[in-house]
């Protein structure tokens, strides 16, 4: 059945771990990892609970897919109320961990409480035990994970915790594990830090065995590999330059936010770009780039493996910093860079690499640096406020705000607000480049107007990876769309962010999409569950999550007032490129996109709609 | 003619489908701890590197046995343990140079790579040829022809 049939229930206020049986009438509707998760966090959670109170609970959970041969089959997803959204907090992550948590036998781990003191869950097969962490309190990711393996003596322990910026409960902590991957967005590692849980350590030597057809799961597999490998992004784009592919690309096409979306091109993109990070440095002659990687049953590997230069500035007499490391991915390259006018690729892998080691989004990192220095340029924030002058560009800067907002110290402590509280603070919302208080990735909405709209409606705030329409608006996948249309968008958001819901809950990874279709994981999940997963079953699972999603959210307070762009990408037209003069057409997509979904004029899903999804 | 294993790390993405495709065709369960073949990672320099045994001639683990659990396999040249003859005494694991026999807790005999009678699953599985399956006398061939081709690509040479 490949689901391993059991979850583990953790309470951390008693100090408790129990195991029980997976709901799998739940299983058959939500498939895992992301909608299952979010299917127990729903019925279990008040939608309008503090979400770094001890009522708030956090899951750790897995897809039937994970920990199994199918192609990118190690994902994790974690799900929770996020503190920077006050929406549904979903974040996924690849790495080792996800599986190795399959294979200790459990599907996912449910934290409820508060623990009095910090402490760490061991998960060693059937065995689950909470742990005194009080020594790995203070410690960063880099430390914590080695910690874990020595104090076990076992080097095979898989690790996901969190770093300073988790313990500080700054609003964008990520949760890191295998040290350089992440479940990056919506601050779930602030929730983890508010429930004093450092870690989560797992060994599990059980393995996936129980699937419904192993010989069929191994030729539907292998099939689906073939079609990965054939392909131009996943055989050959994303192997050769990772994500990065993608800046010369969206530079090109006048989409890339640059100086807090003040501009849509970025002059210094070519610097920052995969191609750069492949060059030899003039410093040393050895390329940025060391090798890419892959995580766990992934047969595309588009990860980074990056070195910055030992004499470079950033690094001076930090040794943790002077050897190969994860990054950049195109996401952290462009907010830590374009976002913020920084053209310096050596300080964007400091702050990428400071982000990993303490635990933090870079994405919403970033375009909160980009924020405060268009607030440094209009003489709002000052450089004894900040503690640096701040203006764009400032490499110097970004490295500073990166280590303060780590520490928690000084300016720091405002910067882990994230945008919209600190432009708020301030006196002007506005600059806030954010939906729902989460900040924008790397493509402009003013630009390509369907991304616009999935950044707008996006169930966890402004954010990609919901429906990445640019995989259609830009690189022609499943088929061309004019970015600058908006007409046919509502419903191909709606059709991007359904069957991301069902790739996400299948326990696999979203850049297969660029391959593959529903009807190439389909085969590979009838193998392996049940032949009821079908095409249309799948895209209905996934617009069933998504309105699960959404009905949480309204819940918990949100109207269709919050499906709103900031003002910016509403008036102020794109100065530059293919898209000169554009503004996002929100106002004439979302009721559109509402009728498409089924949902009224305040974007509540209609009982008829509730009711043709089971919900 | 007899095949070998060839490892070549720098292909290597870490993926451990490998590891996985061993797993499966020896327990029939995705289970990388279960693997004959293992990946090993390097984080601060950022290689990933495959291994596993190399099938001596004169194999240290097959001399060593007391009860002669290990044999030759006569067409792929393997030395395979049976499973029916092992003890667990783990002797072996001990006279191996390489530490690629192990012993396993659940079964109570110790397990190698067998090259699966001929046709490795690791080789199969991985992506980007990382791990291939060779004729025995010339794992060298590939290594062979990049310097040729780089010879072949001086411009003076003619």
């Amino acid at each position: 059945m490949s689901w391993a049939g059991k979850l583990l229930r953790v309470n951390l206020s008693k100090g408790t771990c129990q195991s029980e049986p997976l709901n799998m009438g739940w299983a058959k509707e939500y498939l895992g990892s992301r909608g299952l998760a979010s299917k127990y966090f729903v019925e279990e959670v008040d939608p309008k609970v503090d979400p770094l109170s001890p009522e708030n609970k956090i899951i750790w959970a897995t897809g039937p897919l994970t920990g199994t041969m199918a192609s990118t089959g190690g994902r994790y997803t974690v799900v929770t109320k996020g503190p920077l959204t006050g929406a549904i907090a979903c974040s996924n992550s690849g790495g080792y961990w996800g599986a190795e948590l399959k294979m200790a036998g459990w599907d996912m781990v449910i934290f409820e409480g508060k623990s009095p003191k910090p402490v760490y869950l061991y998960i060693e097969n059937d065995k689950a035990e909470l742990l005194d962490a009080s020594d790995l309190w203070g410690r960063s990711v880099w430390e914590t994970e080695p910690s874990i393996k020595i104090k076990h003596q076992d080097p095979q322990i898989r690790v996901s915790c969190i770093g300073l910026a988790g313990e500080n409960q700054v609003l964008y902590a990520a949760i890191v594990n295998d040290l350089h991957r992440a479940a990056g967005r919506s601050g779930v590692g602030a929730v983890m830090g508010s429930k004093n849980l450092k870690a989560v350590a797992v060994r599990g030597t059980k393995g996936v065995g129980n699937l419904k057809d192993p010989k069929a799961f191994m030729a539907a597999t292998a099939a689906g590999k073939a079609v990965l490998a054939g392909h131009a992004v996943t055989g050959q784009g994303l192997p050769t330059y990772g994500t990065q592919v993608l800046m010369n690309v969206i530079n090109e096409v006048g989409a890339l936010p640059t100086r807090n979306h003040q501009d849509v091109q970025f002059e210094g993109a070519k610097d920052i770009s995969a191609e750069a990070m492949a060059e030899p440095r003039e410093s040393d002659g050895k390329p940025h780039l060391v090798t890419n990687q892959a995580c766990f049953a992934c047969t595309i590997a588009c990860g980074r493996i990056s070195k910055i230069d030992d004499t470079h500035f950033s690094i001076e007499n930090k040794p943790q910093h002077m050897h190969a490391s994860g990054g950049l991915e195109y996401e952290a390259a462009w907010a830590l860079g374009a976002a913020n006018g920084v053209n310096d690729l050596e300080t964007l892998q400091y702050a990428n690499q400071l982000c990993n080691e303490q635990g933090l989004d870079p994405i919403s990192f970033g375009a909160t640096v980009g924020a405060v220095m268009e607030l440094y340029e209009m003489g709002v924030l000052t450089k004894e406020q900040i503690g640096i002058e701040a203006p764009f560009g400032s490499a110097k800067a970004l490295c500073y705000l990166a280590e303060i907002t780590t520490e928690g110290t000084g300016f720091g402590e405002e910067m882990g607000l994230g945008s919209a509280r600190l432009t708020k603070k301030y006196g002007h919302p506005d600059l806030s480049m954010s939906v729902k208080g989460q900040e924008f990735p790397a493509y402009d909405g003013r630009v390509i107007q369907g991304i616009g709209l999935a950044y707008a409606t996006s169930n966890r705030g402004a954010c990609h990876l919901r429906g990445y329409t640019i995989a259609s608006e830009v690189l022609g996948i499943p088929v061309k769309t004019e970015p600058a249309d908006t007409n046919g968008k509502p419903e191909l958001v709606k059709a991007f962010q359904d069957a991301t819901a069902a790739f996400d809950s299948a326990g696999i990874c979203i850049f297969t999409s660029f391959a593959w279709t529903l009807a190439d994981v389909a085969p590979q999940l009838q193998a392996a569950c049940g032949d009821e997963f079908t095409v249309e079953n799948l895209t209905t699972i996934g617009e069933r999550i998504w309105n699960m999603e959404r009905d949480f959210n309204n819940r918990a307070g949100f109207t269709n007032k919050d499906d709103k762009l900031p003002k910016r990408l509403m008036t102020e037209a794109a100065k530059s490129g293919p898209g000169k003069g554009s503004v996002s057409g929100l106002d004439k997509m979302l009721p559109e996109y509402y009728k498409v979904r089924g949902w009224d004029a305040e974007g509540r899903p209609s009982a008829e709609t509730l009711k043709r999804l089971g919900l | 003619m007899q095949k070998s294993l060839h490892i070549n790390a720098d292909k290597c993405t870490g993926c451990l489908q490998c590891e996985m495709a061993c797993s499966y065709e020896h327990y029939g369960v995705f289970n990388t701890s279960k693997s004959r073949i293992k990946v090993f990672e390097f984080h601060k320099t950022g290689k990933k590197v495959p291994y596993t045994c190399t099938q001596c001639d004169e194999a240290w683990c097959l001399q060593a046995c007391p009860v002669d659990a290990i044999r030759v396999d006569l067409i792929t040249g393997a030395k395979v343990v049976s499973d029916d003859t092992c003890v667990g005494c783990k002797v072996c694991t001990i006279s191996c140079p390489f530490g690629t026999i192990n012993y396993v807790q659940d079964t109570g005999k110790v397990q190698k790579c067998d090259l699966c009678g001929g046709d490795p699953a690791c080789a199969t599985a991985c992506p980007t040829q990382a791990i291939t399956y060779v004729d025995a006398d010339w794992t060298g061939l590939d290594r062979m022809r990049e310097w040729a081709n780089k010879l072949g690509n001086q411009d003076n040479a003619n």
